[in-house]
């Protein structure tokens, strides 16, 4: 198996009587993106920032890309984009680039051909050469987005990458974060935006107040399939038989059921059997339950503002 | 090491020219010295018309007395720009979250201090050099004024800006913008209390006031470099006149520069640990 390239062992912060981080607990293997979710002040951004270096652990222990952490020499193979990207605002994009590729050792002309290469794929070099005070909060982000690209890092940090973008913006960080998997880049992403960590992950975990409650492989979901039918006549008789195909059957009104299968090749066999059975099937669908539902589910009703 | 630290300084520099602050400073500055300009040329147009003191050597006296006013006015300046220029590069930096962008580089966090220390440095010792060199030029064409141990005086002076600088940082790497430049500026301000305090005791043989003075310019000793450099500047037939001007006739000890380089470097080394330990 491969080493992780981030791998936690209950790593704790605690400020004053305020306890950040409880128990992060993770590993992340090389190439996989990893999405990291947990509503507001479940510890998400402090986690990252113990990963990086910038704020020293309570307790526990972990490395990143084999070092341990805080290691000067691994950290110009890291990318990070913070939450809310500022920059000082009288320099221009590429400016910005060239002060942060030097100092992660790069000069001359490679540096300007990889701040090119950046610029054009955050789609900036119209505005490239405009100060960072005139961009907009997308613009700011996307700028951000290539300074954690520069050195082509095998392990990348994106704190809310899509926040204050615009659907093309977003649409943009999605493919940047497709083409970072095909270079089997490691991504660790932070974000509220659950249909962007569906559409982009390979795993989650479900952070809640300091603590990895639970890990979910988007990959191999392993939640099934929740099946809604309308069709009558339903009686005891059905019921029963229809548990023979899945689990949770659930009669939500006087012609429609819920029940979950494990997996989609079950359905051919089910409408076939309610059929046959002489029961008259007006609809049937199946569907895996989204990270939002999952998300609801792991964090409990608590969570939820108001 | 040294590649990232002049990276830092680079952009500090930069940050400055592009941000007008040095082009606001020098500003500040030629006005200053205009208006020191003219009032010394009127007062030497009054002392050759035959107006005030008669004696050459009375004339002289006043004329170095015009000068070191005015040198203490461009010390002033400088100081504060010393103190308000990296007031909130630690702190707002923190603040806005640009360090934590910084600091995830593959540099150390002392890289980050002694890059805008230099910056810093560079901008204050140049306005500083600057501002004096013109008050001494301006009263050298305009009245003849002469003064001696110029470089050694002012290689006082910018200890002194220089000790400033330092506190201003290293307060950035654990208080706030405001807190600091409170704290900066409280700083200053024992050294010139403390400075009165002892100058005063010394001429009216208190040595209550005068220890307490010297107890000043240990916790604070900027105060204590300009005066040793007022009296290094004066010439031997003006000290002898009577008491010192801005010296008072309690010259300090030339230990308190080696006391002042001292805390100066403490204080650095103490800003880059506290910022290698600091939450980003």
């Amino acid at each position: 198996m491969n080493t992780p390239v981030i791998d936690t062992r209950a790593l704790r912060k605690q400020f004053g009587r305020t306890l950040a981080v409880a128990d992060l607990s993770v590993s992340v293997a090389p190439g996989e993106v990893f999405g990291f979710l947990g509503p507001n002040g479940a510890g998400k951004t402090t986690s990252i920032k113990m990963l990086l270096g910038l704020v020293a652990p309570t307790s526990g222990s972990a490395t990143v890309l084999g070092a341990p952490l805080g290691d000067r020499a691994i950290r110009a193979r890291i990318g990070f984009l913070p939450e809310h990207f500022r920059f000082h605002d009288c320099l221009t994009a590429r400016e910005l680039l060239r002060f942060h590729g030097r100092l992660y050792g790069m000069r001359g002309m490679p540096l300007d051909v990889r701040i090119d290469e950046l610029l054009a794929r955050v789609d900036m070099l119209d505005a490239a050469d405009r100060p960072l005070r005139g961009y907009s909060k997308g613009m700011l982000q996307r700028a951000g987005l290539a300074q954690a690209l520069l050195s082509e890092p095998e392990l990348v940090f994106l704190d809310e990458p899509t926040s204050g973008l615009d659907p093309l913006g977003r649409l943009l960080v999605r493919d940047i974060l497709s083409d970072l998997r095909e270079r089997g880049t490691t991504v660790f992403l932070n974000s509220h935006l659950l249909g962007e960590v569906e559409a982009t992950c390979d795993r989650v975990a479900f952070v809640k107040k300091g603590r990895v409650v639970y890990e979910l492989d988007l990959a191999r979901p392993t939640s099934g399939v929740l099946v809604e039918m309308r069709l009558s006549p339903i009686d005891a008789c059905l019921i029963e038989g229809l548990a023979r195909f899945g689990t949770d059957v659930t009669r939500s009104s006087a012609d429609l059921i819920q029940m979950r299968v494990a997996d989609d090749a079950v359905l051919p066999e089910l409408s076939r059997w309610i059929v046959e059975r002489g029961a008259a099937l007006y609809s049937l669908s199946g569907r895996r339950k989204s990270l939002e539902e999952w998300f609801v589910e792991v964090m409990g009703e608590d969570q939820r503002p108001g | 090491m040294m590649r990232s630290i002049l990276t830092i300084a680079h952009l500090t520099l930069y940050e400055a020219r592009r941000r007008r602050i040095v082009l606001a400073a020098i500003l500040c500055g030629a006005a200053f010295l205009a208006i020191f300009s003219t009032a010394l040329f009127l007062a030497y147009g009054e002392l050759a018309r035959g107006d005030g003191p008669s004696s050459f050597i009375e004339r002289q006296v006043l004329l170095a007395g015009l000068t070191l006013a005015g040198l203490y006015a461009a010390g002033f300046l400088s100081a504060l720009l010393a103190v308000l220029l990296p007031v909130d590069t630690l702190s707002g930096e923190i603040d806005s979250g640009v360090m934590q962008t910084l600091a995830s580089k593959p540099i150390r966090r002392g890289d980050i201090i002694l890059g805008k220390w230099i910056g810093h440095a560079v901008i204050v010792g140049t306005y500083l050099i600057l501002l004096t060199g013109g008050v001494l030029a301006g009263s050298r064409w305009v009245a003849g004024a002469v003064l001696v141990n110029l470089p050694e005086a002012m290689a006082l002076m910018l200890l002194e800006v220089l000790l400033l600088l330092t506190i201003s940082i290293a307060g950035g790497t654990r208080l706030s913008t405001v807190t600091n430049g409170v704290m900066a500026l409280g700083f200053y301000g024992i050294a010139f209390v403390g400075g009165f305090v002892e100058q005063v005791g010394s001429l009216g043989g208190v040595q209550s006031a005068k220890a307490v003075g010297i107890l000043a310019s240990l916790l604070s000793p900027t105060d204590v470099l300009w005066r040793l450099a007022a009296y290094r500047l004066q010439p031997e037939v003006v000290r002898n006149v009577g008491s010192q001007i801005f010296s008072g006739g309690a010259v300090p000890s030339s230990l308190m520069v080696w006391w002042a380089l001292g805390f100066g470097v403490l204080t650095l080394a103490w800003a880059v640990r506290s910022f290698e330990r600091r939450a980003l």
